[in-house]
C-alpha cells in the first residue's frame, strides 16, 4: 500500500543547477514566487516563462520529469480557473443562467493559472536539484538570525531531517502492521468511509507506541554518539559559497529587478504586451 | 581502560504522585576490571543486568553506588562526560534506530561532527572508518537499502570515527539474519586485533563468545563466572543453573564425557572434538 510513495523527488545528475548552493535555489525559489505576483502584464509573464526555460535546461531534468509534477494540481487549476472566470465582476461576455462569464474574468484566470504553473514548476525545480538534506542545511544557514530571538533554529533543522529518515521507516512499520491484522482478519479495504477511518485506529496506536520506543532509542544513541545541541557542531561539508552563487544571485535580483520594472511601465508598454 | 568497583544501580519506579514506589535492583555490587585490547564477551539471561552495565560504562546511565572508571576518568565528572562518550563508543541493538542521517556518509560523520572535528578532517575519519568496516563503496547510498548487517557495519563505522579506545556492543546481532551475524561478529574481531580497539561485546549467541579472550557470565546484576571461553564453556552445570547454554560442541563434548567416554572437558570446537573421540577409539 505504501511502497509507491516517494518523499522529495529529487532528480540525480550533474548540472550547474545541482551543484549550486542550496542557500541560493532557496531564496532564489522564494524571489522567483514573489516575482510571479509581481508581474500584471503579458511582457512580464512572458519574462517568467523564459527564465523558468533556461532553469530547466541548465537542470538537466527531463521536461516530462517536471510535468509530472504538475498532474497532482490539474484539477486544482481548472477549479481555480472556472471560479475566477464566471465570479469576477466586470464586463460580461458571455451568459447562462446565474453565471457570467466577464472579460475581467477571463483575463485574471489566465494570468492565475500561469502563475500557478509557473509556481509549482519553479519549486519543483528545486526539490528536483536539491537534496532534502541539502534543503534543511540551507534552512538551518538562512533562518541563522532568527538565533537572536530564540529560535531554536539547530533544533528545527536538526527535527526535520530526522524526520525525513523516519519517514520511511515508520511507513514500512505500518505497513507489517496492517498486514499482520489483515491476517487476523481485519478489514482496510472498505469502501465506506467510516469503517474505513475505524479499521485505522487499531493500526495507528501499535504505530505510536512504537514510534515513541523509536525515539527513544534514537535519542539514546545520539547522546552516545556526543550529541548536544548546535553549540561547537562542525559540519563535514559545510556550506561555502563559490563565485557561482554569487553570480546565480545576481541573476535571481536581476529578474526580480526586471520583473519590477515592467510592472511600473506596463501601461507605456506598446499593444500586446501591456495585457 | 576500564575500572568498575561495586557498581550498583537501581531503577527507580514511580507512582501517579512522582513518590518512588519501587525499586528495582539491576546491578548489585559488580567488580570489573577490563585491560586495554582485550575483547571480552558478557552472556546472561534477559534482565540480569547486562545492557545497564553497558550503558553504565557509555555514561548514558550513573552509578547509585559505587564507581565506574573509564580510561582513569570517573563517570560521574560532568567535565569528562564527553571525553568518556568519545572514548567509549556504543552500538545498540536496532541499526535503524541508531542511523541519524539519510546518506551513509552523513551518518558516519555525525559523530566527528557532534565533538567539532574540522570538516576536512571528517571527510578522511569518515572514508577511513567506512574502509575498515568494509563499507566504503555504499558510501554514497542511503541507509533504508542497506541490509541488516550493512547498517550495522555503519553504526560500528560511525563509531569509530570518533576514534575510541573501547567499543562497547549490546546484542547487535540480536536483529541480524545469520549472515548479517557473521559480517558484524567478524568486523568486531578485526577492529579488535588489527586497530587494538578493546571491545565488550554483549550477546545471547554462546558462539559468539569463542574467540573472546574472557567471557563474563552475569545473573541477577554480578558477574557469575568468569573466565577464557574454555573454562566457562566446560563448566556445563553451573551454566545450566544460570539458564544459560553453551556452544553445542560443548554440550555434545559433556554428555559423551558423563556416559564414561574419556573426552576432556574443555572442548569447543568440532575438530577438537572429532580429534578428541579419534583418540578414544583407535
Amino acid at each position: 500500500m505504501f511502497e509507491n510513495i516517494t518523499i522529495g523527488q529529487y532528480y540525480q545528475t550533474r548540472s550547474p543547477l545541482h551543484s549550486l548552493d542550496p542557500r541560493v535555489k532557496l531564496t532564489g525559489t522564494l524571489l522567483y514566487i514573489i516575482s510571479l505576483f509581481i508581474v500584471n502584464c503579458a511582457a512580464g509573464y512572458l519574462l517568467a516563462a523564459l527564465f523558468l526555460v533556461c532553469m530547466i535546461r541548465l537542470s538537466h531534468v527531463p521536461f516530462r520529469y517536471i510535468v509530472r509534477g504538475m498532474r497532482a494540481i490539474l484539477f486544482l487549476l481548472a477549479i481555480t480557473m472556472l471560479f475566477n472566470m464566471f465570479l469576477t465582476p466586470g464586463q460580461v461576455l458571455w451568459q447562462a443562467g446565474p453565471l457570467h462569464l466577464t472579460r475581467e474574468g477571463l483575463t485574471f484566470a489566465v494570468k492565475m493559472a500561469f502563475r500557478l504553473t509557473f509556481l509549482i514548476l519553479g519549486s519543483s525545480l528545486m526539490t528536483l536539484t536539491t537534496t532534502p538534506t541539502q534543503l534543511t542545511d540551507a534552512m538551518e544557514s538562512l533562518m541563522r538570525p532568527l538565533k537572536v530571538l530564540h529560535v531554536p533554529v539547530h533544533e528545527i533543522a536538526m527535527m526535520m531531517s530526522i524526520a525525513l529518515r523516519f519517514i520511511p521507516i515508520l511507513m514500512e512499520e505500518a505497513d507489517k502492521i496492517m498486514k499482520a491484522q489483515m491476517a487476523r482478519c481485519a478489514e482496510f479495504d472498505s469502501k465506506h468511509l467510516m469503517k474505513k477511518i475505524k479499521s485505522m485506529v487499531p493500526l495507528l496506536v501499535p504505530l505510536f507506541v512504537s514510534a515513541f520506543r523509536r525515539a527513544n532509542d534514537l535519542a539514546m544513541a545520539m547522546e552516545a554518539r556526543c550529541y548536544r545541541g548546535g553549540e561547537g557542531r562542525t559540519r563535514m561539508n559545510p556550506l561555502i559559497y563559490r563565485t557561482r552563487d554569487w553570480i546565480a544571485y545576481g541573476v535571481v535580483f536581476g529578474f526580480m529587478a526586471a520583473a519590477i520594472a515592467l510592472r511600473v511601465f506596463s501601461a507605456s508598454l506598446p499593444f500586446p504586451l501591456n495585457l | 581502560m576500564i575500572k568498575i568497583r561495586k557498581l550498583i544501580h537501581d531503577y527507580l519506579k514511580h507512582d501517579e504522585d512522582g513518590a518512588v514506589s519501587e525499586e528495582i535492583r539491576a546491578l548489585a555490587g559488580l567488580d570489573l576490571d577490563v585491560k586495554p585490547g582485550e575483547f571480552i564477551v558478557i552472556l546472561g539471561h534477559n534482565g540480569c543486568g547486562k545492557s545497564t552495565l553497558a550503558k553504565h560504562i557509555n555514561a548514558l546511565l550513573f552509578p547509585s553506588e559505587g564507581e565506574v572508571w573509564v580510561d582513569g576518568m570517573n563517570t560521574v565528572d560532568g567535565e569528562k562526560l564527553w571525553d568518556i562518550r568519545q572514548e567509549a563508543g556504543m552500538i545498540f541493538q536496532n541499526p535503524d534506530n541508531q542511523i541519524i542521517a539519510q546518506v551513509v556518509e552523513e551518518d558516519v560523520a555525525f559523530g566527528p561532527e557532534n565533538i567539532g572535528v574540522p570538516g576536512e578532517k571528517i571527510r578522511k575519519r569518515v572514508e577511513e572508518s567506512l574502509k575498515s568496516v568494509g563499507m566504503l563503496e555504499y558510501r554514497r547510498k542511503s541507509p533504508g537499502r542497506l541490509s541488516g548487517g550493512q547498517k550495522q557495519r555503519v553504526c560500528i563505522a560511525g563509531v569509530i570515527a570518533m576514534r575510541p579506545k573501547c567499543i562497547i556492543m549490546d546484542e547487535p546481532t540480536a536483529m541480524l539474519d545469520p549472515s548479517g551475524r557473521v559480517e558484524v561478529l567478524k568486523t568486531a574481531r578485526q577492529l579488535n586485533r588489527e586497530e587494538g580497539i578493546t571491545v565488550i561485546l554483549i550477546t545471547h549467541y554462546m558462539e559468539e563468545a569463542i574467540e573472546a579472550d574472557r567471557v563474563i557470565v552475569m545473573d541477577k546484576g554480578k558477574i557469575a563466572l568468569q573466565g577464557t571461553p574454555r573454562e566457562v564453556f566446560s563448566r556445563v552445570e553451573e551454566m545450566k543453573d544460570l539458564h544459560l547454554d553453551v556452544p553445542q560442541v560443548s554440550l555434545l563434548a559433556w554428555e559423551l564425557r558423563r556416559r564414561g567416554l574419556k573426552i576432556p572437558a574443555d572442548i569447543l570446537t568440532r575438530e577438537e572434538l572429532a580429534d578428541a573421540l579419534e583418540k578414544v577409539i583407535s
